[in-house]
């Protein structure tokens, strides 16, 4: 065994790299709930990747066939309705969890210096999962893929000059049609997933290369001892490892019930019209994106046309999104835990989680005025968080941040 | 054997000499693969025109076709339908009543104004229906008064349900709604006077 290790040793640097990720990483000991997402954004990768595999042995990315196809993995393939269902329980959970991840970044500041990269890596990683579920939402060719895919789509068409044909372009016809979804098949199963899984990989190399931030907001890496070891810091393996398996039993547990008993979640997982096939002829009664995405399409919503145009939305949706890339350089407060932030900073993230959540209810809504003002409010106030933060964080009294880990 | 030195300008010429001209290879060759996402001969040549037989069309009934993979709307206005599109008290709730502003290259030349169909034709109306808003496909909603589209002030029309947008009973855009412009009416002729060929302009007579 000990002569194994050698030989691959001297060709390839195994306990190395073990030493240096797992068993001589060394990670804050005062981690707390907030820190389990990580480690259930990668388990949550792995099953998209392997439900996805098979679904894909079955699924036919063709307008006449796609929902049918989707409709024989439920029915006739045996044990499919499981895979499929944890493919599209999946991709919300997945999002919940990515949500939970990103907002302990926000509550600890873990995007401010030297984290900074790795926060942008995260944030395209976000935008790409969002891409991915898009084009997964299309597939299975039901009513809300069809005309999901046709809203989303049109987006493109409102840019000044080159919309109309840049629309065309993506389409690959004049409406959304057989040539649109298998682009979208080929951009699901290969192009994304292979970008995902490359800056997972950069995202984990920055993480490993700064050290994660802990809920003080403190550097470990400031406090060694003689053997230049962190005094805060525990090894990843076994101490996080056992931990993260306990984490991924609870969370299985969660999953399941899910996908037993509720797999469609009420359609909020699952619409309802994505019951039906795509018909180019009839628009359902109400479409709205799946969850995950409606605060964003709430945004959309709010903005109205101006110049003739629905490009300012357009806009102010990706906006919406863009400017988490700028959160590092927003933030000027000198501590990054919110234990220790001014009470204003804490009314501010207190008030961008409340308008984000409202933007994400309002957008499974349909348009009422009463709705329209309440979404223009939850809009000002989400845009509000981002560009006054370098203002509230530069005033309000912060508390003085130990010098250790507390816990 | 010379001395030799090295020429550390001349390197750097060549470097960026090299750069320059594989970034432009890379350009010449990303464009076959971008082409790829163009409508293909196939596509473009699945355009044809498409023939509605509207003989068997009664007052208020509404039909689709797909034209272009669009759903195309045929559908036959009543006497009063007709003028409630010309009173000034829907006229003067619309954005572009008379097609003139945003919404000018929204109609083929021959239509009439208000009523938005060929001259003598009044009482069939041609339209493409998709919200110029996103794309969905407006819900017909020809009766006067409906009450959750505003009451006494609705004329008839089409409501999106997506986001909310209206339209009267020839394609008009309210004002206020999300959606820019007036919907499409695609070209179209009459072969006979109950067969319409969408997709090709009318004739000149």
């Amino acid at each position: 065994m000990k002569n194994n290790q050698s030989w691959i040793d001297q060709r390839f640097p195994l306990s190395k790299v073990w030493n240096e990720h797992l068993a001589e990483y060394y990670t804050p000991r005062n981690f707390n709930f907030w820190y389990f997402f990580g480690g259930l954004a990668v388990l949550m990768l792995g099953m998209q990747l392997l439900t996805g595999i098979f679904l894909t042995m079955y699924y036919k990315p063709d307008a006449a066939e796609a929902f049918a196809s989707v409709e024989y993995i439920m029915r006739d393939i045996e044990w499919g309705w499981l895979i499929r269902y944890l493919h599209s329980t999946g991709a919300s959970a997945f999002f919940v969890i990515i949500y939970l991840h990103m907002f302990r970044a926000l509550l600890y500041g873990s995007y401010k210096g030297p984290r900074e990269f790795l926060w942008i890596l995260g944030m395209l990683l976000y935008v790409l999962l969002a891409a991915e579920a898009f084009f997964g939402y299309v597939l299975p060719w039901g009513q809300m893929s069809f005309w999901g895919a046709q809203v989303i789509i049109s987006l493109f068409g409102s840019v000044p000059v080159i919309g109309p044909d840049l629309l065309v372009w993506i389409l690959g016809d004049y409406a959304v049609g057989d040539a649109t979804l298998n682009r979208f098949f080929s951009l699901h199963v290969i192009v994304l997933p292979l970008l995902l899984v490359v800056l997972v990989f950069l995202h984990l190399v920055a993480l490993h290369h700064v050290g994660s931030n802990n809920p003080d907001g403190i550097e470990i890496k400031e406090n060694k001892d003689k053997d230049g070891i962190p005094k805060d810091g525990i090894p990843f393996h076994p101490y996080f490892t056992i931990k993260d398996s306990m984490v991924v039993v609870g969370f299985i547990w969660i999953m399941c019930a899910v996908i037993f008993y509720a797999p469609a979640l009420n359609g909020y997982f699952l619409e309802h019209a994505n019951f039906v096939e795509a018909n180019p002829l009839k628009t359902p009664e109400h479409i709205a994106p799946v969850w995950y995405l409606t605060p964003f399409y709430s945004v959309l919503r709010a903005i109205p046309p101006m110049f003739g145009s629905q490009f300012p939305g357009v806009l102010a949706m990706f906006a919406a999104i863009l400017i988490f890339f700028a959160l590092p350089w927003l933030d000027r407060s000198p501590v990054k835990s919110i234990r220790y932030r001014s009470p204003i900073y804490k009314w501010a993230l207190g008030i961008f989680v409340v308008s984000f959540v409202m933007l994400g209810w309002l957008g499974l809504k349909p348009v009422t005025p009463t709705y329209a003002l309440l979404g223009r409010i939850a809009t000002a106030l989400y845009f509000a968080y981002f560009i006054l933060m370098p203002w509230y964080t530069s005033i309000g009294k912060t508390k003085e941040v130990p010098t250790r880990v507390t816990e | 054997m010379s001395e030799q030195t090295i020429d550390l300008k001349k390197r750097r010429f060549l470097t960026k000499a090299t750069g320059v001209v594989g970034a432009v290879g890379v350009g010449f060759v990303a464009w076959p693969f971008l082409s790829t996402w163009k409508p293909s001969a196939k596509t473009k040549a699945a355009g044809a025109p498409v023939d509605v037989d509207i003989s068997k069309l009664e007052s208020g009934q509404l039909v689709r076709v797909l034209w272009r993979k669009k759903p195309v709307w045929v559908f036959k206005r009543d006497e009063s339908a007709l003028d409630a599109l010309t009173s000034e008290d829907l006229i003067s709730k619309l954005a572009d009543p008379n097609g003139t502003g945003n919404s000018k290259n929204q109609q083929p030349k021959y239509v009439t104004s208000n009523y938005r169909s060929i001259e003598n034709k009044e009482a069939i109306a041609v339209i493409v229906g998709v919200c110029t808003h996103l794309g969905c496909s407006p819900t017909y909603r020809p009766e006067p008064g409906a009450s959750d589209l505003g009451g006494d002030s609705w004329k008839g029309g089409f409501y999106c349900p997506c986001h909310g947008s209206k339209f009267d009973l020839a394609g008009r855009v309210y004002a206020g709604v999300p959606a820019p412009t007036n919907l499409q009416i695609p070209p179209y002729q009459y072969v006979t006077d109950s067969l319409i060929r969408v997709g090709i302009d009318q004739k000149n007579t």
